[in-house]
């Protein structure tokens, strides 16, 4: 069965778009430096923040967000700071990671509160369109305690876009999503992204910010690691040099084998195997079963070394 | 009603830690009203119903729960954030939020106090309690709001202050008097109704001075901390 899932419809701002800018930027906890010397500057469109978890991402987003002092440098929205000044949330909303709502209210009167705290002229209305733009309607009037993870935090999407903001930050937003209600956010954010909003979503899932976003900020140990096109990152991920632990019937012929192979940039031999790396992924794992069974070698276990997460970054960062 | 307002008394009655408030009035009522019924001397059971119980225990610890209810159990659960990320100057935050609770623990005191007063001498003695233990909800109500946007154990510190300052150094040490909400409530009842039942050293131009600066200027701080609100990150 296909499911078509239609991009909600947003209307074309009318007023001009905002950009928020992120000028050496550094937070630090006593002597823990989360965020290190961070320099970015996001216009409209949606932006991806990409890291593995302790990145801080969350620290950035909160700084942003006015939620953080810097330590060091800038955090401006349209040349305004954003700490210690609440008139910045007419053009900021934010959805963050923790999952806080007020669980006593229904999701209509949560995004109806929210409507009435920005003073919007018609509260009501607002709080409809919201709740329509994130597909809530029909729990709407159900206490937010009953709700799964995926519905709260639609419920506080809709309360963070219920003032139509210029700039929307999201935390992990495609947290506790099954995969109907992630491609809807995804297609919400591409819509709110193409009427000229300023979207910047944190993840430490390549593919969610694959699939949303043009532009990727990728974060390592606190600093800004790349910055740019995703496919050119993509690619510098999926061209990597990939290690594999493999341990056969006869490591030295397999690796007398291997060493042939194109895909195979090198072989080390050691006790416990062979340690082998290809530069093609794919290639190299097609391959393997066929050396192995012209050799009449029986492969025990092949085991990829650096699929964690937090090496491909690492390798983002010497590339 | 203020958006604040009402989320704020939504909280507030829709935990379970409200129904802690209601014991406490519950006892003083029980007890002044044995204690008329038995017959006693209103002498022997005024002072430490009145006082003992009613201004020195149920006033601070209602105004405990309800004060650092408010504001700290929201912060506690992250729900903060939906009214901070909102174009709102401060004052217009904690506001709301100190009004529920100086209303509410006005309105859980106030009645049996005056209930307990009236029984103990007069309806005069009865409406001065429960004027001077409105004014001690402020104040009281003004101090753990901000204690709970300075630290991260309101409820701790209040119970010292309430428990170790005004309890046990109020007793013993009297210089300590002079800056003890409860000792003001009772210099402030003593003036609108002069009876024997209550009595302090603290003098009524201190008390009513110091009440409204302790309101005041928490209230300040309050505000002045809430604009530098932080949320710290997951991995921090």
């Amino acid at each position: 069965m296909t499911t078509i899932i239609a991009g909600p419809q947003t209307a074309v701002p009318t007023t001009p778009a905002s950009t928020l800018d992120l000028a050496g930027v550094s937070r630090w906890y006593g002597n823990v430096v989360a965020v290190n010397d961070v320099t970015m500057r996001l216009g409209p469109g949606v932006t991806g923040l990409l890291g593995p978890n302790g990145a801080g991402k969350t620290t950035l987003l909160h700084m942003m967000a006015g939620f953080l002092a810097p330590s060091r440098g800038a955090v401006t929205l349209d040349g305004e700071p954003t700490w210690r000044n609440p008139g910045v949330y007419r053009r900021l909303g934010l959805v963050s990671e923790r999952e806080a709502v007020h669980t006593f209210l229904t999701a209509y009167e949560f995004v109806l509160a929210s409507a009435k705290l920005h003073r919007l002229p018609d509260p009501e209305a607002a709080a409809r369109r919201a709740i329509a733009l994130v597909e809530m309607e029909d729990a709407q009037d159900r206490r937010i305690g009953t709700y799964s993870k995926g519905m709260r935090q639609r419920t506080r999407v809709a309360a963070a876009l219920v003032h139509d903001p210029q700039v929307l930050l999201l935390d992990e937003p495609f947290n506790g999503m099954d995969p109907r209600q992630r491609l809807h956010m995804m297609a919400l954010l591409h819509s709110l992204g193409d009427a000229g909003r300023t979207i910047l979503f944190s993840s430490h899932i390549l593919e969610e910010v694959e699939q949303v976003s043009g532009t990727v900020q990728v974060m390592v140990a606190g600093r800004l690691a790349a910055s740019g096109d995703y496919r050119t990152i993509r690619r510098l991920m999926t061209n990597r040099p990939h290690v594999f632990a493999v341990r056969s019937t006869d490591d030295r012929a397999l690796a007398v084998a291997l060493i042939a192979e194109e895909s195979v940039t090198g072989v080390e031999l050691g006790r416990d195997g062979l340690t082998v790396r290809a530069g093609d992924y794919g290639a190299f794992t097609r391959a393997l079963p066929k050396i192995a069974l012209a050799r009449g070698i029986r492969v025990r276990a092949l085991t990829p070394e650096d699929e964690s997460l937090e090496s491909v970054f690492s390798y983002l960062v010497g590339a | 009603m203020s958006t604040v307002t009402w989320i704020t008394a939504r909280g507030l009655f829709g935990r379970r830690r409200f129904l802690l408030l209601l014991p406490l009035p519950a006892l003083l009522l029980v007890l002044a009203v044995t204690s008329r019924s038995l017959g006693v001397d209103p002498s022997q059971w005024g002072p430490p119903v009145l006082v003992g119980l009613g201004l020195a225990v149920v006033l601070p610890v209602v105004a405990l729960i309800v004060g650092t209810g408010v504001l700290g159990a929201e912060i506690d659960d992250g729900t903060v954030v939906h009214i901070l990320t909102k174009p709102l100057p401060r004052w217009q935050i904690v506001l709301p939020k100190l009004a529920v609770a100086a209303g509410v623990t006005a309105a859980t005191v106030a009645v049996p106090l005056y209930v307990a007063g009236v029984l103990a001498h007069s309806v005069r003695l009865g409406l001065a309690l429960a004027a001077a233990s409105a004014l001690g909800a402020l104040a009281y109500s003004a101090l753990f709001l901000a204690l709970s946007l300075v630290t991260r154990r309101p409820v701790l510190l209040g119970l010292v202050y309430v428990l170790i300052w005004e309890g046990l150094l109020g007793r013993f040490v009297d210089g300590t008097k002079v800056l003890s909400i409860q000792q003001w409530v009772i210099a402030l009842a003593d003036r609108m109704a002069p009876t024997d039942l209550l009595s302090t050293t603290v003098s009524v131009p201190v008390a009513a001075v110091l009440t409204a600066l302790v309101s005041v200027g928490f209230t300040v701080l309050a505000v002045d901390r809430l604009r530098s609100f932080s949320v710290a990150g997951e991995t921090s």
